[in-house]
């Protein structure tokens, strides 16, 4: 570590300033707490790898066409289901279609539903997480009963019902996988908020006659996001799985879209004599769940190191 | 108010106020909670039912109709009443166990998930024997050799389950086990053979095969459902080794621990007698969780493994838009999920005086 310190010109200086037990400024101080958690996180290595590969799934996405050999749709008839070669690292589906660049552009339809998701879920559960906790009284009760409610169904059957109920399609399938995914968000938030309330800055933020929203918006919700993002990436991989789901069941992304849960279903078909067709989808599935499951974890030990079983 | 205390000596949420012995306030709270929880479920149902798209009135007289004829049926389904009058009606039914009918099998939706339902039960139980009996000695081992390879090992075996799409795992299951090996049969709970040998008296075929004593069935049947069972069971293997190995570290730190070693107990007593003894208290309510998780879990497997259960059924409703069908399995499968649930919340404070 310290040869990477003497490498950098003034690379000391830097983590000198960062280290310090006296910070002088906030900003130094944040930036420093940020810096210890990041070293912390980069020791563990299984976290690292998770980070890797998000980090990896971010650039394929983003880099898609510049990666891709073929358009994903491009058919070629003459080469269905041909087997792994140069022309085809992955092998061609029942529509001459490069498997490659179907998973390469499928990296983009997961990287939009985990990201909607999370977007949809996590400013809802965090809303009625903090106002149910702040609030209180029958507000709270009201709310809390209504999350756990929601949180008594399964999830995937509940994304099913209201699947079947709003029709196929990429856009309901993230819409109920939303509405399946903000109770624990609710909860976390909740009990965050509980612990707040009652400090002493909050009572000083009431008297200079900031309102309750306020309080809550600028004050509260603030201090939960920490333990928020790190619930959030741990579910990513369970979006992802229930995301393929859908796709397998014919009930998420429809035709033609790359989506690597409906490759596996078309995959299905031709198992018993074409295995690459669904096995190579299934591994990108896989692959990037566990990135998300291996970060979600490094962060909990990071940021939360009370609940994390550190191995 | 001393009074009081002195039988609650953990104020629980609620009744406080009756003096009620603990055990049966404890009861008293856990059946509000199912209903209200139930009646919540209903609502959900209920609500995903109106959304639909499809108008069932004009799923009925089809788009054509004249208009007298589209209010009449209208009215016959009572859909001309009020929103909360419609939910009540819908609560009675439910509580009469009227599901309504399915279109797809014309049969009431009930008689149809009694039929299904054993399946589904089956390999869910099965799933969750083999995630235990490879899961608690998983989770005891990662416990005692914490921070060493073997917890490592273990770790990373968990995570590649939370990891893996289960309907993936089994396809690439049949293909290896099935295709290439031909260690086990194909999908579905019989060879065509066997179909209707036995009278369904339970609905599970173990059981069943069993009783009567047709052996070749049973074990028919028990090569069927070994795949399709040790791949759901993945799903509560990692649960499970997870939560027992986070059990034991509480456990292993404790003072009589210390004391049975010092006292010159063999180690492998202290750890699988003694320790492990005090983690299946909570072990329990893990394990139930688990069971529930698995019944969703089911619905993929199902469809891979043409496994003719609940989620077998539902999917295929789903596919042909048979909205009573579906709402009808929703409904159940949130039922017992709820009921488990509870279950388990109920075990776990009678089985540990310290909760109460």
């Amino acid at each position: 570590m310290s040869s990477q310190a003497h490498d950098l010109q003034g690379g000391a200086g830097w983590r000198a300033w960062l280290l310090s037990a006296s910070p002088v400024s906030r900003r130094q101080a944040r930036l420093g707490r940020s810096y210890i958690a990041w070293l912390s996180f980069q020791s563990n290595h299984l976290a690292m790898l998770g980070l890797g590969i998000v980090l990896a799934l971010i650039l394929v996405a983003i880099l898609a066409p510049l990666i891709a050999p073929y358009h994903p749709n491009a058919q070629i008839l003459t080469d269905r289901l041909q087997y792994f070669s140069w022309a085809h690292p992955f092998g061609t589906d029942e529509l001459g279609r490069d498997i490659f660049s179907r998973i390469i552009y499928g990296s983009r339809l997961t990287l939009y539903i985990v990201i909607l998701v999370a977007i949809i879920a996590a400013p809802l559960g965090l809303l009625v997480g903090t106002s149910a906790g702040y609030l209180g009284g029958w507000v709270d009760k009201v709310l809390m009963r209504i999350t756990d409610i929601f949180l008594a169904f399964p999830k995937l059957v509940l994304a099913l019902a209201l699947v079947s109920a709003l029709g196929p399609g990429i856009e309901n399938a993230i819409i109920a996988i939303a509405i399946t995914s903000w109770p624990p968000y609710a909860r976390i938030a909740r009990a965050e908020t509980l612990t707040i309330r009652n400090s002493d800055f909050i009572s000083a933020v009431r008297l200079q006659g900031a309102g309750r929203m306020r309080i809550i918006w600028s004050h509260i919700m603030p201090l939960c996001t920490s333990s928020l993002i790190v619930r959030v990436t741990l579910d990513m991989a369970g979006i992802i799985l229930i995301a393929a789901g859908l796709g397998f069941l014919g009930l998420g992304a429809q035709p033609p879209l790359p989506e690597w849960g409906a490759m596996i279903s078309a995959g299905r078909r031709v198992l018993l004599d074409q295995w690459w067709v669904a096995t190579v989808p299934g591994i990108a599935i896989f692959v990037v769940s566990l990135g998300f499951n291996l970060l979600g974890d490094g962060l909990r030990d990071v940021l939360d190191p009370k609940s994390g079983g550190q191995g | 108010m001393t009074n009081q205390t002195d039988h609650l000596p953990r104020a629980g949420t609620g009744f406080r106020s009756l003096s009620l012995p603990p055990p049966l306030r404890i009861v008293l709270d856990l059946v509000t909670t199912l209903l209200l929880t139930f009646l919540g479920l209903l609502l959900v149902t209920f609500i995903i039912g109106r959304v639909v798209p499809i108008d069932p009135v004009l799923a009925i007289v089809g788009d054509r109709a004249p208009g007298h004829v589209v209010e009449r049926v209208r009215e016959e389904l009572g859909l001309n009443r009020p929103l909360y009058e419609q939910f009540a009606i819908y609560v009675w039914n439910v509580l009469q166990g009227d599901l309504g009918n399915s279109v797809l099998t014309a049969n009431p939706v009930l008689e149809d998930i009694k039929r299904v339902f054993p399946a589904t039960l089956e390999l869910a139980t099965v799933a969750t024997l083999f995630g235990v009996l490879l899961g608690v000695p998983m989770g005891v081992m990662a416990g005692v050799y914490a921070g060493r390879w073997p917890d490592q090992v273990i770790r990373v075996v968990g995570l590649l389950g939370y990891s893996i799409p289960v309907f993936w795992l089994g396809l690439m299951g049949l293909l290896l086990f099935y295709a290439r090996l031909d260690w086990v049969p194909g999908p579905g709970r019989l060879d065509f053979f066997y179909d209707d040998l036995v009278d369904p008296v339970t609905g599970v075929l173990l059981i069943d095969s069993a009783m009567a004593g047709e052996w070749d069935v049973f074990w028919n049947a028990s090569s069927h459902i070994v795949l399709p069972a040790s791949i759901l069971g993945v799903l509560s293997l990692a649960y499970i080794s997870r939560m027992t190995r986070s059990f034991m570290l509480e456990q292993l730190s404790q003072e009589y621990i210390t004391t049975a070693r010092v006292k010159g107990m063999k180690e492998w007593r202290v750890i699988w007698v003694h320790a492990l003894g005090n983690v299946w208290v909570p072990l329990v309510t893990v394990i139930a969780l688990s069971y529930a998780n698995l019944l969703e879990g089911s619905v993929l497997t199902e469809i891979v493994f043409a496994w003719p259960g609940l989620g077998y059924y539902l999917t295929q409703s789903l596919l042909k838009a048979d909205m009573n069908a579906v709402l009808g399995a929703t409904m159940v499968v949130g039922a017992v999920f709820i009921g488990i649930n509870l279950l388990s919340d109920l075990l776990y404070k009678l089985l540990d005086p310290r909760a109460r």
